[in-house]
């Protein structure tokens, strides 16, 4: 039987790739003083785990560096070696490797081989490094050998080994039977598929036989198999040309109705009940075998399939209720109920699919700590650090997304954030300085926050680089403004341009990513405590609350996440600035106007505020009022893409399909407000 | 009529595979995702053979086996333990907990379902 072994390989990447981030995970969170068994036991499984599945698709590199891994994690958890901080890093490294070798077997990715053979170096040295206190001189098995029993010698000292052979040119099967003639007795076959096993009977130690071979071959590819150290008590029937299994007690043909175990006797009368028991039973094992698991994969495409779908039934819902909103509700009232029924099932129907493409933010946080751990490390510094609300469900697409942004500004945090050991005792500070990555809900929004208590910003340098750099700044900006500057391109204070971060580049990308992202970024920094950067992010991006609005002819719909409020002002209320528009008094704040009318160029109902209606918006920290003909109403909108559709307009984030049919834009409402200081770029009114 | 073997297998990626091949081969398979709940699962189901890896989180196989002999109705089913090793203490090991035998682990689909033959047909 032929099976196509490669239908597996993708569980076994998902299922390796979770094993390694687990093994990081404890790895980095073990005492190496006094490690928890319970945590070596569980690194030593996924070690195991992982070497079984590679052997078993045949993906031998992944099984020589997990063999090695694994050999040397169950002499510490059997407290034959102990455990040092050399191990750990050793154990992380060759994490690191496997993650490599995965990509190459998976995405065709290089692998660094260099790498790899560091690493096998590595793992031995250390294995062998304390082999000498240990009693247990086998364990720094050769790597491409099986981990097989040890070798059983005969009066004489010699040990008989069976070496498969892979496919190989004649020529080199006599030059290796030649060769290793010269050790001992040697005998040839051949197997089915034509490759060559030799068996020999030789005093000398597995490690010549593989020295030898490895002239002529990769000895990754050898099977070498110990002959003859069979002690005859355990396998009465070892099969003759595979030892790959065994069993302990003689089967006949018609052992299916009377297996035989070795310690408990059968009794006769229960077979037959158990038989019986079977037959009633087997619609129930049928059932048993498809409901094992508590979760399955399925491709992304398909749950954006199904988001879209539920998209598109959105739109379908809210055209029937429009339709339908004409109707005389007393004569149709069972259909207008049958409809709010369906209204409130699309709405669950759409929390549902969109929870699918929630992930957890542990996702993203979970490759932090090995990060700081490295940078720390690499730079000196003693970082403790600490993750909450990784629980956070953040959609799919978005988390992806954030990862960059939020690697560049933990490594800022480590690298600029927190000072060096002496400086922070020196300033009356523990030397351990605290980085906390969190996450939390507030509203429609998720807030993520990288923070350090670190020196903080330096409030005079960032002003004296931006007055070097000719940025618009003046001595007596809120603090506020001042810590947005680092955002402006190819900014840096950093005294010294390191190799982690301070190039200047970077706070720009990382505003500009999470700006295209929907989001927004604050920073909070106290001199000498530390500094906060939040991250605030729609929870997702492909439906959204949204305000129409009416100007004109054309409908837009406005975030309402932006919406504070809106009001129709007094005409005293309104203001004229020389050359700067209008402003609007609101409650004793003077917000700028941005007529919508005279951005999209649309002749509007009204022209002026106080017969129109102004909605007052707020993003970035900045407010400003928007002048519409009227409110048409609220609704949940499917965001579709305008770009990749038409092309980018400007003013414009997307388009959605109203419950008519019709096409509307959805406004984007930051750069409203950015385009609105630009024609009144007095600071005053902000 | 089919027979019903049940893998446990912490490993997923193997786990499909056992099932693969076992289910490729006309037998009926419920799966289980460690020693405890390949208990379970044989209490629920009464297999007509058991396939179980040594190392697993929580109950390992050895105890499996263990606990299934000293069920009634688990006492004359075959059990065949996967492992890594194949040093002779895993396998006295296996025997004294009451397997039948011993397949080791990187196996071949058609080593598996010629060993499962030997034992149930």
């Amino acid at each position: 039987m032929t099976i196509d072994m490669s239908q597996f390989y993708q569980v076994f990447f998902d299922e390796a790739d979770e094993l390694l981030a687990e093994m990081e995970k404890l790895l980095l969170a073990l005492d190496v003083s006094a490690p928890d068994s319970e945590d070596l036991n569980a690194i030593f499984r996924a070690a195991h785990s992982i070497k079984g599945g590679a052997a078993t698709f045949a993906f031998n590199d992944i099984t020589e560096v997990t063999h090695m891994l694994e050999s040397l994690l169950d002499r510490i958890r059997k407290g034959e070696m102990a455990l040092t901080p050399d191990h750990v890093d050793a154990f992380l490294v060759s994490k690191d490797v496997l993650t490599m070798q995965m990509d190459g077997h998976h995405h065709g990715s290089s692998v660094d081989q260099e790498a790899v053979g560091n690493v096998c170096l590595r793992l031995k040295a250390l294995s062998l490094g304390s082999a000498a206190d240990t009693p247990v001189p086998a364990a720094a098995a050769p790597e491409s050998v099986k981990p097989e029993a040890a070798p059983v010698a005969d009066a004489d000292g010699n040990c008989s080994f069976r070496i498969e052979l892979p496919e190989v040119p004649q020529r080199d099967v006599d030059a290796l039977a030649a060769e290793l003639g010269l050790l001992g007795t040697i005998s040839q076959e051949s197997l089915a598929d034509k490759r060559v096993v030799f068996t020999l009977t030789t005093p000398e130690s597995q490690d010549s036989i593989v020295a030898i071979c490895s002239f002529v071959l990769d000895p990754d590819d050898l099977k070498i198999t110990h002959g003859g150290a069979q002690t005859g008590a355990a396998e009465a029937e070892p099969s003759a040309e595979d030892p790959g299994y065994g069993l302990f007690e003689p089967v006949k043909a018609d052992a299916a109705s009377q297996p035989v175990a070795a310690m408990a006797a059968p009794t006769k009368a229960e077979k037959p009940a158990a038989e019986a028991k079977n037959l009633g039973r087997r619609a129930t094992d049928k059932e048993g075998g498809s409901q094992e698991s508590s979760s399955i994969r399925v491709g992304i495409e398909k749950v954006d399939q199904l988001i879209n779908l539920v998209g598109e039934l959105v739109i379908t819902q809210a055209m029937i209720e429009q339709r339908i909103s004409v109707l005389d509700p007393i004569q149709y009232e069972r259909l207008l109920n049958s409809v709010g029924q369906l209204t409130r099932n699309t709405r669950d129907l759409q929390e549902a699919v969109m929870s699918i493409r929630m992930m957890p933010m542990d996702y993203v946080f979970s490759r932090f700590p090995r990060m700081v751990r490295d940078l720390a490390g690499k730079l000196g510094k003693k970082v403790e650090f600490v993750t909450r609300g990784a629980a956070t469900e953040l959609d799919k697409g978005l988390i992806e997304r954030i990862v960059d942004p939020l690697t560049h500004l933990v490594r800022n945090s480590v690298d600029h954030g927190i000072e060096m050991p002496e400086k922070r005792r020196a300033s009356g500070k523990n030397e351990t300085g605290k980085l906390t990555l969190s996450a939390a809900h507030q509203g429609g929004n998720i807030v993520i926050e990288v923070s350090d208590d670190g020196g903080g910003l330096n409030r005079d340098r960032i002003l004296d680089k931006a007055k070097q750099q000719g940025l618009p700044v003046s001595d007596t900006m809120p603090d506020g403004d001042v810590w947005q500057l680092i955002f402006a391109p190819g900014f840096s204070t950093a005294e010294v341009v390191t190799d982690v971060s301070g190039r200047g580049v970077g706070m720009d990308v990382v505003k500009r990513n999470i700006t295209a992202m929907g989001g927004t970024v604050e920073i909070r920094s106290v001199p000498g405590a530390g500094t906060t950067i939040a991250i605030s992010l729609p929870l997702t991006l492909a439906i959204l609350d949204g305000m129409s609005i009416k100007v004109g002819e054309e409908v837009y719909i406005l975030p309402l996440g932006y919406v504070i409020e809106s009001l129709q002002p007094a005409s005293e209320d309104v203001k004229d600035i020389a050359g700067q528009g209008q402003v609007v008094k609101i409650r004793g704040d003077y917000l700028p106007l941005i007529p919508l009318y005279r951005i999209f160029a649309i002749e509007p109902k009204f022209t002026d505020p106080s017969q129109g209606i102004v909605v007052i918006l707020e993003a970035d920290g900045k407010k400003a009022a928007l002048l519409v003909d009227a409110l048409v109403g609220q609704q949940q909108v499917v965001v579709k893409n305008l770009e990749s559709n038409f092309r980018k307009v400007a003013g414009i984030s997307g388009a959605t399909i109203l419950g008519d049919g019709g096409v509307s834009l959805i406004l984007d409402v930051s750069a409203l407000l950015r385009s609105s200081r630009q024609l009144n770029a007095d600071p005053v009114f902000f | 009529m089919s027979k019903t073997i049940l893998a446990v297998d912490d490993s997923g990626s193997l786990r499909q595979m056992l099932a693969f091949s076992l289910k490729a081969a006309g037998y009926g398979v419920i799966e289980a995702v460690d020693g405890q709940d390949g208990l379970n699962k044989a209490k629920q189901h009464q297999v007509d053979l058991v396939l179980t890896d040594q190392n697993m989180p929580g109950m390992d196989g050895l105890s499996l086996i263990k606990a299934l002999r000293a069920l009634k109705n688990y006492q004359s089913v075959p059990i065949l333990m996967l492992t890594t090793e194949s040093g002779d203490d895993i396998k006295a090991m296996g025997r004294a907990a009451g397997a039948n035998g011993w397949l080791v682990k990187p196996f071949d689909p058609a080593r598996l379902t010629e060993v499962v033959k030997k034992l149930i047909g």
